[in-house]
């Protein structure tokens, strides 16, 4: 966590200052890619400029992170398919292991791999589970699971080998929408756990599944 | 107005691509053949990054309904205006009604078709690109269909301009893409590294707009070939467990999980872009200052590229 942290810091004060030549930052788990033109910032000058920015990189100077609340239907099989499997390896009841996920609050380290998918720290230790021993060729999108220490949610249907305990009604990636990814790096994520019709009926009524960003 | 009679297996809209969304996990998406793709504005009098036409292996027919002017760059697709060879890397007058056809390519894979004005798409997050696994940008996300129509942005009467024969690029040349080591070449044996440079490496089916994949040598991994995920650059060649090198391209995924062997300089992107599945790849390695020079040279290359017609 505190890698990351200064990962997201240090991308922010490159931002900031404005860096010359510098023309996007990819933040993740522990590295920060900086893009740059070696025409308009030589690669030595550059280093130098963000090793100077380093030690100033941290929590201290990141703006307050947003909260952002996720609707989740665990209730339901054919949302959250693999959640009495897990329960089961896990030994616990599937109420346990709903209380357990839903009851955390999670820090998104970076969006990555696909459109809007956030990479997510944060995860009880009593829910940490190995990943599936056969990823599946397809998951829908929104698709909310664990593996390992991390919890990730599907922003696109992709393959995958992560456990599927529900789904939300938000669409995390929308390309129609002005904003087409709902989360950033640093936001916290909670998840309120909703029934099949609310479920039902949020993605029936928001456009592209977002109520802003 | 552009209407496409038939679109060939992938036309796209692109422009120079989006800067900025990969922290989102967009890619920037914009030309495989970047050199080309800017030729062809410049033909037509556009900015670099204006909108133009990418296509694929077989160029598409479509006709006009407006005067104006056109540029056909990139890989060698046989090219005709109401079935009469017309000229390619050289601007082209097209009458109303004017029917243009492009081949199947008989070198590269990539062709650009810039029109004067450029393509009008609308912006999505400051660029017309497509990206066509995101569903953004260009028309609705996707490759051209039958009966798309597409708007050009009105410009005036551009002059007549041509590429020298000598500055075309031999899309079928085998001369060495050059890389630069890292970011996890230690991860990587000895031997590992000398095959990757002693190549060569054979361009599959399975490629596309992500990335090229290839075989030959295995890349051999000294330990692991799993990383914590970092963030992919242009032209990163990933090697996965099973050896086999992945150059990541304009449509790449934005980070992964896998060790990188080293990058192809940007300068050199664009030939791998046009390489055709079966063709080999030669790698040689260059340092982070050499890099440098062969991008200002490929610059100067670039700038020499577009003369006016003098008659």
């Amino acid at each position: 966590m505190e890698v990351n942290t200064r990962v997201r810091a240090l991308e922010f004060l490159i931002q900031q200052k404005g860096l010359t030549g510098v023309l996007e930052t990819v933040p993740t788990y522990s590295s920060l890619l900086v893009y740059y033109d070696p025409r308009v910032v030589a690669y030595d000058a550059l280093c130098a400029s963000i090793a100077e920015l380093a030690p100033q990189a941290t929590t201290a100077v990141l703006p307050p992170a947003r909260t952002i609340e996720l609707p989740c239907c665990y209730d339901d099989p054919e949302l959250g398919f693999d959640l009495e499997a897990a329960a089961k390896r896990l030994a616990l009841s599937t109420d346990e292991l709903v209380g357990l996920h839903a009851g955390a609050e999670y820090l998104v380290y970076f969006i990555g791999f696909t459109p809007g998918l956030p990479y997510m720290m944060g995860m009880p230790e009593r829910i940490n589970i190995p990943r599936l021993d056969t990823p599946r060729t397809k998951t829908p999108p929104g698709s909310v699971g664990i593996g390992g220490i991390q919890c990730c949610i599907y922003s696109v249907e992709s393959p995958g080998g992560f456990w599927i305990l529900g789904r939300t009604p938000l669409a995390l990636y929308a390309p129609d929408a002005a904003e087409p990814t709902l989360l950033r790096p640093g936001d916290r994520v909670r998840f309120r756990r909703i029934d099949r019709a609310e479920f039902d009926s949020i993605s029936a009524a928001v456009p592209h599944g977002r109520t802003g960003r | 107005m552009i209407r496409i009679l038939d679109p060939g297996p992938q036309t796209t809209v692109q422009d120079l691509g989006r800067t900025g969304q990969m922290r989102y996990g967009i890619p920037p998406s914009g030309p495989m053949d970047r050199f080309a793709f800017v030729v062809a504005n410049r033909l037509v009098g556009n900015a670099d990054g204006a909108a133009a036409l990418e296509c694929t292996l077989v160029g598409p027919r479509f006709d006009v309904d407006a005067p104006g002017a056109m540029a056909v760059t990139g890989a060698d697709m046989p090219l005709t205006v109401n079935g009469e060879e017309a000229l390619r890397w050289a601007t082209i007058a097209l009458k109303a009604g004017d029917v243009v056809k492009l081949g199947p390519a008989r070198t590269g894979v990539r062709s650009y078709i810039a029109v004067a004005g450029g393509v009008d798409v609308p912006l999505v997050l400051g660029s017309r690109a497509t990206y066509i696994r995101g569903r953004l940008g260009g028309v609705e996300g996707r490759a051209l269909r039958k009966g798309d129509a597409l708007r050009v942005v009105p410009s005036g009467v551009a002059r007549p301009r041509r590429v020298e024969r000598r500055a075309i690029p031999d899309y079928a040349g085998e001369s060495a893409i050059r890389v630069v080591l890292g970011p996890q070449a230690d991860r990587f044996t000895d031997a590992g590294i000398r095959a990757l440079l002693g190549g060569p490496y054979e361009v599959l089916p399975q490629s596309d707009r992500m990335g090229a994949r290839l075989r030959g040598s295995r890349v051999e991994h000294a330990r692991g070939h799993d990383i914590i995920s970092d963030g992919i650059a242009l032209g990163s060649i990933q090697v996965p467990g099973d050896g086999q090198p992945i150059v990541l391209l304009v449509d790449r995924q934005s980070t992964g999980g896998y060790t990188k062997v080293a990058t192809v300089c940007s300068c050199d992107v664009g030939r791998v872009g046009q390489a055709r599945p079966g063709q080999s790849l030669r790698f040689q390695a260059v340092g982070v200052t050499e890099a440098h020079r062969l991008l200002r040279e490929s610059d100067a290359v670039l700038e020499a590229a577009v003369r006016e017609e003098t008659a």
